[in-house]
């Protein structure tokens, strides 16, 4: 009877845990299902490096670079934010900070982290996007720069966090033995601890990235929406998950359009899908270097 | 236990199904265009508050599809923001079905600036020089030397169709206009900015922007109504033959006082 019991609560859990599996796969397919049809009527190349996106004009032209290029752009903007300030952070918090200020930051990274991304999209639109308008004196605070900007901040716990547990890994014997050398707190920290976490560090940097891609409803609000190819931060900029959120309730059930978005879609589950992996390679690669020293 | 269980559970979804067959209601089914889905939705929920037996359902799709529908009777009601095309009329006769317009509310649309903007006068290839980017500062129409910068409603919107319909003749926007997915959004982000042009129905148009006359005259309700606004236009519910039954009680519950109210609430303009 109390095997049968645990074989029972065994067997739950294990449904409960493969559900996930259920939705991922589920979801999967829907895309593939809705979004694969739009490719009988033009083919990949088309669809990925046509330079304009009219979907509702005669005849419609779907072409996402324009889109794409704009995830790109903010993507990009955001790291250069995101990256120094959550490294920075991590090593600050793990590495240098005294256990009273540890106390303090380490919260604070974590509330930034639960904000939800509307109330970033309110703080960028009334606050960020008129302050920059008027700091660079350009047309529209709603531009890629501004994205960027709140993105890059939006992204900064998950670095830190992750950051940190790489840090936290390498083992005290590292730093001990560096100190024992006669090396400095700084060379330590730059000549061993870092070079010990880099590949934990650097996965970080990826999911921070793929965070940053998939992100909707702040770069809905403040990204600008026009569909342009553009090297300019100043420039308003359209990413791919604003173009699906804006047009989804509005295209017929079915269409080309709607088949389009899920096409969108498509692409954006494939990209984020390559971070994760190339996330996880490399901290497997860090977790069989360090592991024998644990 | 096991099987007294399925067999209750069994006998139990049985009721409901049978139940739901038994007390079917009178279906409507309305289909077409997006820029009326407000206005047919909220209608049909307070017919169906007015009139419990009765099942309205609502679709969008576009104009369009909704005639198309509407010809091949999968809908009883073609929602249409434009009027009907001769090949629609043509395909209906080949199915010795005859269909009858009904013009139920009026669609404005207006263009408005920022209140610090000199300009408050455009003619209507103005606003399209603009709107495709041959015009693009202020000065050129008599403005200020200010960056133009075009605002606009997302193209899936049905604002956004009648707009490049009306004031556009199907030409392009720009691709580097800022496409906003409200026409909130657009209010706002127009009284934010000061070289900012954008266009929304006239039910949205405030205090904190200003409105530009088109060809020297202003949208209000009354050039709407007559039609001496030039971006307005009519919207439609389509029927096939004369409406009867529960047709024709719907129509005529948006035509009345309170069906053209919920049209004013939506942001449009009556029809009288």
């Amino acid at each position: 009877m109390f095997s049968f019991k645990e074989r029972a609560i065994k067997f739950i859990f294990s449904c409960l845990a493969f559900s996930c599996l259920l939705f991922l796969l589920a979801i999967v397919v829907i895309l593939f299902w809705q979004g694969a049809p739009l490719f009988s009527y033009m083919d990949f190349s088309q669809f990925f490096f046509g330079k304009s996106w009219y979907p509702t004009s005669q005849p419609p032209e779907f072409g996402i670079f324009p889109l794409i290029s704009g995830s790109l752009i903010v993507t990009l903007g955001a790291m250069v934010v995101c990256v120094p300030l959550g490294i920075g952070s991590a090593l600050y918090i793990y590495e240098l900070s005294g256990p009273n200020s540890k106390k303090i930051l380490k919260p604070i990274v974590e509330i930034l982290g639960s904000i939800p991304s509307i109330v970033f999209g309110f703080f960028a639109l009334t606050i960020a996007a008129p302050a920059i308008q008027q700091f660079f004196n350009i047309p529209t605070g709603l531009c890629a720069l501004t994205a960027s900007i709140i993105l890059g901040i939006m992204a900064i716990p998950t670095i830190t966090s992750i950051s940190e547990d790489a840090l936290s890994f390498v083992p005290n014997s590292f730093r001990e033995a560096s100190y024992a050398l006669g090396a400095n707190k700084f060379q330590t920290l730059f000549k061993v601890t870092i070079p010990a976490a880099a590949s934990g560090i650097s996965t970080s940097v990826i999911l921070g990235m793929s965070r940053i891609v998939g992100e909707t409803m702040t770069v809905l609000m403040v990204s600008g929406g026009a569909a342009v190819i553009t090297s300019s931060f100043f420039s308003p900029v359209r990413p791919m998950t604003a173009t699906i959120a804006a047009e989804m309730g509005e295209a017929a059930f079915g269409s080309l359009h709607y088949q389009a978005l899920f096409a969108i879609a498509l692409v954006l589950f494939m990209t984020t899908l390559v971070f994760n992996v190339i996330a996880e390679r490399i901290s497997q690669k860090y977790a069989l270097k360090l592991g024998a020293n644990r | 236990m096991k099987k007294v269980k399925v067999l209750c559970l069994s006998a139990a979804l049985l009721l409901v199904v049978g139940a739901n067959v038994f007390a079917q209601k009178e279906k409507l089914t309305l289909e077409g265009s997006t820029t009326l889905l407000p206005i047919a939705q909220s209608a049909a929920e307070k017919y169906m508050d007015l009139n419990p037996s009765a099942n309205l359902v609502v679709r969008g799709g576009g104009s369009g599809v909704g005639i198309t529908s509407l010809i091949d009777g999968i809908c009883d009601i073609a929602n249409s923001s434009r009027e009907i095309k001769p090949a629609e009329i043509t395909a209906a006769q080949a199915k010795k079905k005859q269909i009858e317009v009904i013009a139920v509310a009026k669609d404005g649309i207006t263009v408005i600036v920022s209140n610090n903007n000199p300009v408050s006068n455009l003619t209507q290839s103005q606003i399209a020089d603009i709107y495709t980017g041959k015009v693009t500062n202020w000065s050129q129409v008599g403005g200020k030397n200010e960056k133009i910068v075009v605002v606009s409603r997302d193209s899936a919107s049905g604002t956004f169709e009648a707009f490049a319909e009306l004031a556009l003749k199907g030409q392009k926007v720009i691709a580097g206009a800022l496409m906003q997915s409200s026409n909130q959004a657009i209010v706002s982000l127009v009284s934010k900015t000061s070289g900012a042009i954008g266009y929304v129905g006239v039910g949205y148009a405030s205090q904190s922007i200003k409105a530009v006359k088109v060809n020297g005259i202003a949208a209000d309700k009354t050039t709407v109504q007559n039609g001496t606004y030039p971006f307005s236009r009519d919207l439609y519910m389509c029927v096939i033959g004369k409406p009867k039954g529960e047709t024709k009680k719907f129509i005529d519950f948006v035509l009345s006082p309170q069906g053209q109210a919920i049209v004013e609430e939506q942001g449009f303009v009556s029809i009288k």
